[in-house]
Formats: structure tokens, sequence, C-alpha cells
């Protein structure tokens, strides 16, 4: 029997993982680019709350997503504006170098600093963790939070998308960006706009992350952007929607397959230390059934954003 | 005679892997020689890495799990038998009671390999695109999470050490040009060029009969058993073997390695492969100090992958094809004997 207060708690994961997805999606719907460096963004906005700990929350929270942002810009410009044009395996490879990068960077200021890697603390936002308790259930206010913030950005989104000219562009830019642009869509306002976006919404990932794990390591975000990646494709990378929900889905199958499983058990699947098979099992079937996602709406020229 | 036409082609690969050897059995130390075997393997398993991703155009990040079934069966059966049981008693009992040679350990990894891509291709090769990317992906995920956890394989979490160092000069060299030699020998077959041909254009080359399906398959086996093949040349490079060694960052140095030479050419495979490696031994040894001109120069740890980072991305954006531009290696037609010119 799968208990309520695993489902809780698996809702709070994949809203996390819902929101990074939010940024993974935007990002492909305009360069078609899988960013295998967005954990790294996150990381980074990591790190700038854990460096500026001793100052007030928001004012370090808004420093974060200056950050994230600049950042996303910057990478923009110089490593993924150029290769535009060339093969998506040659953009692919420099956002592996991107991640490698930003990596390797924040391993080497551990030199600098003198001191060994070790996780830096975090104490942003941290009342966030404590728990409302209803009944015998505990609800994190973080949890809250995450499905708050993925609402509210979802949202501002939807808005963005459907109710502005530059949310026009970028819908029609992510449906056949050539011609977009030889009716007038401006293609770098419109990918530094997604590319913005998607900045903020990794800031926001890192807080809530950050909540709920109050420390930062150079490994902060690797692993959930990779069952990200993995959740958006499975549940439809050609829709913002349906690869917000394929996020939504494997945080939440993460999380509750890793709760439900014993904890102990050598034999494969047979514990919770075997919870990423089950799951990376679950997407190949997906795929396999349904190839452009399972949230993907039927028939061609769906829209992309 | 035409059918030696564009066997000339060949020479590149083979060449740079042979200067690579010289090099490394002549010239550099004691010390680096391990870096430039390990240069030489690399060569190995982005070749093999090529054979699918190159012919077919299909993204796998897949392959490093048969680089990891190969290391794993070509490192567990090669550990000495008088020390097996007990360090390693929580193995199956025919992997525990049982070793075998290095070089019957290749054989093994070889065909493990193969065999495991043959499985997983069946079902996998209906996709295409992103989807067969994440499927492939998650394939690496699975064999990562097993190695990593069960016991009655391998090491799981723990790295084993007791493995014979037998990857020599001799054996890297020879494995690497093996394996460039039948990548090559399959781009030429009627097979490597369906495949190609569906590359270029699925419909058309629907439409002219070919089984994508198939293709793609025959191609994905025989990358899964040449990675295997490699993943035993690393292991008895390495000398030990955990489940870390042959995951992500693997993955993501060989798919490097492939782009930056030039993905549809198995020059470019090889060209990427030394290139990279070749960066990477000169900035590990900047890290441990370089004297210019009586100057010393020391960069602290973690510059040199920050370096071959920077690098990659360098090569990339003024060569977006690749160092080779995807194009097979070529001699100036003027040195050709005429019957091999190509018209």
């Amino acid at each position: 029997m799968i208990h309520i207060q695993n489902i809780i708690d698996a809702i709070g994961q994949g809203s996390i993982f819902a929101l990074i997805a939010v940024g993974i999606g935007l990002v492909f719907g305009v360069l078609r680019l899988i960013n295998f460096a967005y954990g790294q963004l996150i990381m980074l906005a990591a790190y700038t709350l854990a460096f500026t700990d001793s100052w007030p929350d928001a004012a370090s929270v808004v420093l974060a997503v200056i950050v994230a942002v600049a950042a996303s810009l910057v990478l923009e410009r110089v490593a993924y504006r150029p290769l535009r044009s060339a093969d998506p395996s040659t953009m692919l490879v420099a956002t592996f170098a991107v991640a490698f990068l930003l990596e390797n960077a924040a391993l080497v200021q551990y030199t600098y600093r003198q001191q060994g890697i070790v996780a830096d603390p975090v104490g942003t936002l941290s009342k966030l963790n404590e728990a409302v308790t209803i009944g015998s259930l505990h609800v994190r206010w973080v949890s809250f939070v995450a499905i708050g913030a993925g609402i509210v950005s979802l949202g501002a989104l939807a808005l963005l998308l459907n109710r502005t000219s530059i949310g026009l562009q970028m819908r029609a830019a992510s449906m056949d960006f050539s011609t977009a642009r030889l009716l007038g869509v401006k293609a770098n306002t419109v990918i530094v706009a997604a590319v913005a976006v998607s900045g903020v919404l990794a800031a926001v990932a890192a807080v809530v992350l950050s909540v709920g794990n109050a420390s930062v390591t150079y490994t902060t975000g690797l692993y959930e952007t990779l069952f990200v990646l993995v959740g958006v494709v499975a549940g439809g990378i050609d829709r913002l929607m349906s690869a917000t929900l394929g996020g939504f889905a494997i945080g939440f199958g993460i999380s509750i397959v890793g709760a439900e499983l014993p904890s102990s058990g050598e034999t494969p699947f047979t514990s919770n230390v075997y919870m990423p098979s089950v799951i990376y099992l679950a997407v190949i079937v997906a795929l396999l059934l349904r190839p452009a996602g399972l949230f993907a709406r039927g028939g061609r020229g769906a829209e992309r954003v | 005679m035409s059918r030696l036409r564009g066997w000339e082609q060949l020479l590149g690969p083979v060449a740079a892997v042979a200067l690579l050897a010289l090099v490394s059995g002549l010239v550099v130390s004691s010390a680096n020689q391990v870096q430039y075997l390990t240069a030489i393997v690399y060569v190995a398993i982005v070749a093999a890495l090529y054979v699918f991703v190159g012919n077919s155009g299909v993204i796998s990040f897949g392959q490093v799990s048969f680089v990891a079934v190969g290391a794993f069966a070509a490192g567990v059966m090669t550990i000495p038998i008088d020390t097996k049981p007990g360090v390693m008693s929580t193995l199956f009992p025919l992997l525990r009671d049982h070793s075998i040679s290095s070089a019957w350990s290749l054989a093994l990894a070889a065909g493990l390999g193969g065999l495991y891509a043959f499985v997983v291709g069946i079902p996998l090769m209906r996709l295409s695109g992103i989807a067969a990317g994440i499927a492939t992906l998650a394939v690496l995920g699975i064999t990562y999470n097993l190695f990593y956890n069960w016991n009655s394989i391998g090491p799981a979490a723990t790295v084993e050490s007791l493995i014979p160092v037998t990857t020599d000069y001799w054996q890297a060299t020879i494995g690497a040009v093996a394996v460039i030699c039948i990548a090559f020998a399959y781009q030429r077959s009627r097979f490597g060029r369906q495949l190609r041909a569906a590359r270029e254009d699925p419909a058309a080359a629907r439409a002219a009969g070919i089984d994508i399906h198939r293709q793609r398959l025959l191609a994905f086996t025989l990358s899964g058993a040449l990675s295997g093949f490699a993943g035993g040349l690393y292991v008895h490079l390495l000398g030990s073997i955990g489940a870390n060694q042959v995951y992500l960052d693997l993955t993501f140095l060989t798919l490097a390695m492939l782009v930056v030479g030039g993905i549809s050419s198995l020059f470019g495979a090889v060209v990427g492969a030394i290139t990279i490696s070749l960066f990477n031994i000169l900035l590990v040894n900047a890290q441990l100090g370089i004297h210019v001109f009586g100057w010393s120069i020391t960069a602290p740890s973690g510059t040199s992958l920050v370096g071959i980072a920077v690098i990659m991305l360098v090569i990339l954006l003024l060569r977006p094809a690749g160092i080779t531009g995807g194009k097979e290696f070529s001699l100036p037609s003027t040195l050709l004997p005429a019957r091999l010119r190509s018209r």
C-alpha cells in the first residue's frame, strides 16, 4: 500500500523537477538545444546563495537570479549563438564542454580558498524546511513553495507566451524558425528572452533545492538535471506543457519508488538503491510506446512551446 | 583493382595511431607513458563509438554501457584465482571460482559487449532522434546502477584493483588499429553504405529498400562488440575496475572527442581522440609545473580540466564540423597510382 505521506513528499519533489523542466523545455523550444549545462547554472546560483549567506535572504536571492541570468546570456552569446547553424551534435557537445568547464571551475575555486572540497552551507530561506503537521502527515513549507513556484512560473509563462508579442514570436520561432524569421521575428531577441527566463528559473530551482538540502557542492543540480532531461523527453519535449509534466512525473516517480522500495536487499530491483534502474526502465518503455512523449498531443505540427 | 580504390583513406587513422604509439614508446618518459597508452585506448573507444554514431547519425549516450560490460567482464574474470574467492566472495559461483587469461578476457569482453548491444538494440533501434538519445542514456543509467550496487557480478561500490595490467604498448596499439580496421571495413561494406544512406535521407533510403532498423541494429551490435573489446583493453591498462570509471565522464569525454574530430568520419574519430588526449597530457603536465626560460609555472589542480573544456569549445567554435570537417583522410591524387585515383 502506498503511503499518503510518501505521495505528499513525491508531489513536492515532482514540483521541483517540473520547475527545472520548464527551464530546459523553454530553451529547447527556441534553440532545439538539449542543455546538459543547465544543472551547472543551478549550481552557480546555489553557490551565489552560499557565498552571500550572511546577507538578507531577499538580497541573496536577487543576486542569485542576476548571476544565473547573466551566466545564461553570456553562454548563449559566446557558445551557443555562433553554433546555431552547426550540426545539433556540435551544439550538444558545446553544452557538455560548458558543463565540464563550470563544474571544474567550481572545483578549482576550493584550491584558491585553500580548503578541502567540502560542501558550503546555505541558510537562505531555511525556515521553509520546517514542516506543517496535519494529523499524522508532515508537509514541509518548501513543498508548498515548490508547488507555488511551479504554478506561478508556468502561469506567468503561459501569459507571456499567449498574451505578449515576444511570446507570440517565441511560439512562432519554435514552430518554424526560418519561416518566423522571414516574417520579421528577430531571432536573437526571441532566443535571448527565452534564455533569460530559463536563467531566472535556474535561480528559483537553486533556492528551492538548497532549502531541501542546505549545502552546495560542485555536483549540486547535476543529478536532478540528468533525471529532468530524461523526464522531459519522456513526457514530450516538443511542447512546454508535456515537457513540464514529464519533469513532474520523473520527480514524483523517483520520490515514490525510493520511499516505497525496502532499503536493504542486494538482488536487483528489490531495494531502493535500484530506484534509478526502475525509473530508467519505465522511461525506456514509455519512449518505445510513445516516442514523441507520454503527454504529447497526437498529430503532427503541434506547437513546441 | 577498383576494389582497392579508397583504401588509402585508412592510411590516415592508422598512421596517426602508429605515430602516437611511436612517440609514446621512444620519446616519452616512463612516468608519462601510461597517459599515452590511455590515449591509444581512447582512440579504440571513440572509433567503436563512431561505428554507430558516425554511420547512423543517431547520437547514442549508451555506448559506454558496452565499454563497462567489457571492462567488468575482462576485469572480474582475470583476477588471480588464488585470491579471488577471498576478495570477492559475494560473486556468483561461476564468476568466483573461475579465471581466464587476459587474451581470452578480451574476446569475452567483445562477445558480451556485442551481445548486450544486440539485446538492447532490438527494441531501441526503432527510435530515432532525441528519443533514441535519451533511451540510450537510460540504458547507461541502468548499467551503471546495476554495476554500482550488485555485488554478485562485480565489486559494486568499491574499486577492485587486483586486475593484471597487461595492456602494454604493443597490445594497446594493435588493439586500436584492429578496431580502426574493422570500423573501416564495415563502413565500406554494403551494410555500412546502406546505413550512411539512411543517415543522409531516411525516406529515400527506405524507398530504395533499405531496412533502417536492421542496419542500425547491425551497427549498434558491432559498435557494442568493439566497445566491449576496448573496455577490456581499458581495464587491463588501469589495473582496477569500478563503476564510476565507465559512466558519465567517459561518455561525455568520448562523445566530445568524436564531435571535435568530426562526427561523420573515422579519421575524425581518431584525430579527435588523439587531439583531446594530447592537450590533456600537456595540461596535466603544466599542472605539475613547467619550466620556461628559467620561470617555473605551476597551475592549481583542476585547471587542466577547465583548460580542456575551453579548448574543446574553441575548437568547436572555429571548426563547427570538427577538425577534419567529417571528411576521410585523402592523399594528394598525384601520389596515388593511376588505377587508384578517384574520378
